[in-house]
């Protein structure tokens, strides 16, 4: 059996953007333009901890006060330690779900008004799959 | 000390990482082509599901007790194999990937290794949600040893260490001589005429008299039970010497033309296979049979050289073809064909000769970028047409699931 050592979240990029730190100017090259040596890698900005990172897809409008749309991709870190006021997946009857937690009153919230919060009951379990650093939002019609 | 961690039921737990619903569950995970059941969570097993049997004759007892059943998903295994030795692998100071779900650490400098074992079984669920058993001892064997132990016995929770003699003494006069790494049956078989029945037995024998029955190995293997480690890490698990690509086909085959689609993509793979461990062919060996639980069953194989030793797809194709070719015979309902490069060479000591100059680099050059697109674009975005398009021939993948981590269009769905 081969090892297929190759995963979504620790793909390298190909493509590095070059961060320029000087304006462009016509026939007079800037001297801080010498110590532009690495490109920006995306992934290392988004992905921390790359075996412990995956993308979700969400489905529904209850984030959407937080700026997460149906549609969204999420990157979903598990090694981060969720703390008050993080967005999370938590699993809510058996379902992934992304909601923002409230650790002083026990509870997840939405970020919706149609949406009231969802209580952790004494004694329940809550089960947080992991943090949600960043929502990946696309502006264009993907199908285009 | 050396550690070796191994997930619990592997395949059937990748599947309950991103359905959280399974967890705790009944999970099963079939074979290629939906055969068999090759996996079972603990719960699957608690219900009596066997290992190894037909799905068709356990299907009702799986429907009945409503076990979840998925066919095998090889890249969410792959993938989150990768995920779970990457998590471990700054803890070893070196570390040996064993197989898609074992990997051997060698420690040292932990003062509390139990805490250890915590720690890693912990980190392993927190970061990748696999559940993992920790065997801890001096040397490879006894670490498998202890591994045993860990599975075994529930009330140690998946963990056990072995550092003493007096507590390794402990399991070995309770565990069978099978229960010893590379302990097989007929091993076992040969040592009870010297009545070595258990792994306590075969650690207190003679080393002379084991030696009657058997090789250096075994003495290794009586030393390691004592504690010395005779067995280093091994980085990179050394070439495999045959390569084997065979598969049943999802619809019986009653005509050539899909027998040599399927034997085109089976070569194909396996000429990856060969590349991506730098070996090249010489000699290779194609069969195909009917269903040997059927009349008049119908098997033949045959073998042959290549012109010259060589990890070129298209001549490693056109070559298995022409042999599928010679043993096809008509009025058969083929199951089964398969491939198998079965004599390789190191492909930095390949001997040229006077009438063949060996592989033009042209053929190099062209398979190197033939797997780097299919590496970049997924599996199969370029192949032979000898292949075939559809493929109706193709594995029955009655219960696929998602490739959660390495396809886009697969990415599990979040509920806001």
């Amino acid at each position: 059996m081969s090892l297929i050592s190759f995963s979504s979240a620790q793909a390298a990029t190909a493509l590095r953007l070059p961060l320029y730190l000087s304006r462009v100017s016509a026939g007079f090259p800037s001297p801080a333009d010498d110590y532009v040596d690495k490109g920006l890698d995306l992934n290392e900005y988004l992905i921390t901890h790359p075996a412990a990172t995956f993308f979700t897809v969400v489905s529904g409008e209850s984030m959407e006060g937080e700026g997460i749309f149906d549609g969204d991709i999420l990157v979903v870190n598990r090694a981060l330690e969720a703390v008050d006021g993080d967005v999370v997946v938590a699993v809510i009857n058996g379902e992934l779900s992304c909601k923002l937690l409230d650790t002083k009153k026990r509870r997840l919230l939405s970020s919706h008004p149609d949406y009231p919060p969802i209580p952790v009951f004494e004694g329940a379990e809550l089960v947080i799959e992991g943090v949600v650093p960043f929502s990946i939002r696309c502006h264009r019609d993907r199908h285009r | 000390m050396i550690a070796i961690v191994d997930a619990n039921s592997f395949y059937a737990s990748c599947h309950q990482i991103f359905r959280p619903d399974l967890r705790n569950k009944p999970v099963v995970v079939l074979s290629n082509n939906d055969g068999f059941v090759v996996a079972r969570s603990w719960e699957a097993k608690a219900l009596g599901v066997p290992d190894l049997e037909p799905f068709f004759k356990i299907e009702p007892l799986l429907r009945r007790h409503r076990v979840a059943i998925f066919s095998s998903n090889y890249p969410l295994y792959g993938d989150i194999s990768a995920r779970f030795m990457r998590t471990l692998q700054g803890i070893g100071d070196q570390v040996e990937v064993y197989s898609i779900d074992e990997m051997f650490l060698s420690l040292t400098g932990h003062q509390d290794l139990n805490r250890l074992a915590w720690q890693m079984k912990d980190r392993v669920w927190q970061h990748v949600r696999l559940p993992i058993s920790v065997g801890i001892a001096p040397s490879k064997t006894l670490s498998k040893l202890a591994n045993h132990v860990a599975k075994r016995h529930r009330q140690g929770q998946g963990v056990c260490v072995l550092d003493q003699p007096k507590k390794w003494e402990w399991v070995c006069r309770r565990v069978p001589v099978t229960a010893v790494w590379g302990i097989a049956k007929r091993m076992a078989r040969r040592l009870a005429t010297l009545d070595i029945h258990s792994a306590w037995d075969l650690a207190t024998a003679n080393p002379k008299a084991v030696r009657q029955v058997s090789n250096v190995n075994l003495e290794r293997t009586l030393e390691e039970l004592n504690g010395h480690p005779c067995l280093a890490l091994e980085d990179l698990p050394p070439p495999k010497r045959q390569i084997y690509c065979t598969r049943s086909f999802g619809q019986k085959a009653t005509t050539l033309q899909p027998v040599l689609e399927a034997i085109s993509v089976y070569a194909g793979r396996a000429a990856e296979k060969l590349r991506d461990q730098q070996s090249l062919a010489v000699t290779i060996h194609v069969f195909l049979h009917t269903s040997p639980h059927e009349p008049n069953y119908f098997s033949d194989s045959v073998t042959a050289k290549l012109a010259y030793p060589t990890d070129d797809t298209r001549l490693i194709t056109a070559l298995a073809r022409r042999m599928m070719q010679g043993i096809y015979r008509p009025d058969h309902a083929y199951i089964k064909a398969g491939i198998g490069l079965i004599e390789l060479v190191d492909r930095k000591h390949q001997q040229f000769d006077l009438l063949h100059p060996g592989q033009p680099e042209r053929a190099d050059r062209l398979m190197s970028v033939m797997d780097k697109i299919n590496r970049q674009q997924g599996k199969g975005a370029v192949f032979l047409a000898s292949q075939g398009i559809k493929k109706p021939w193709a594995m029955r993948q009655q219960f696929l699931s998602p490739q959660y981590t390495t396809k886009w269009q697969d990415l599990p769905v979040v509920r806001s």
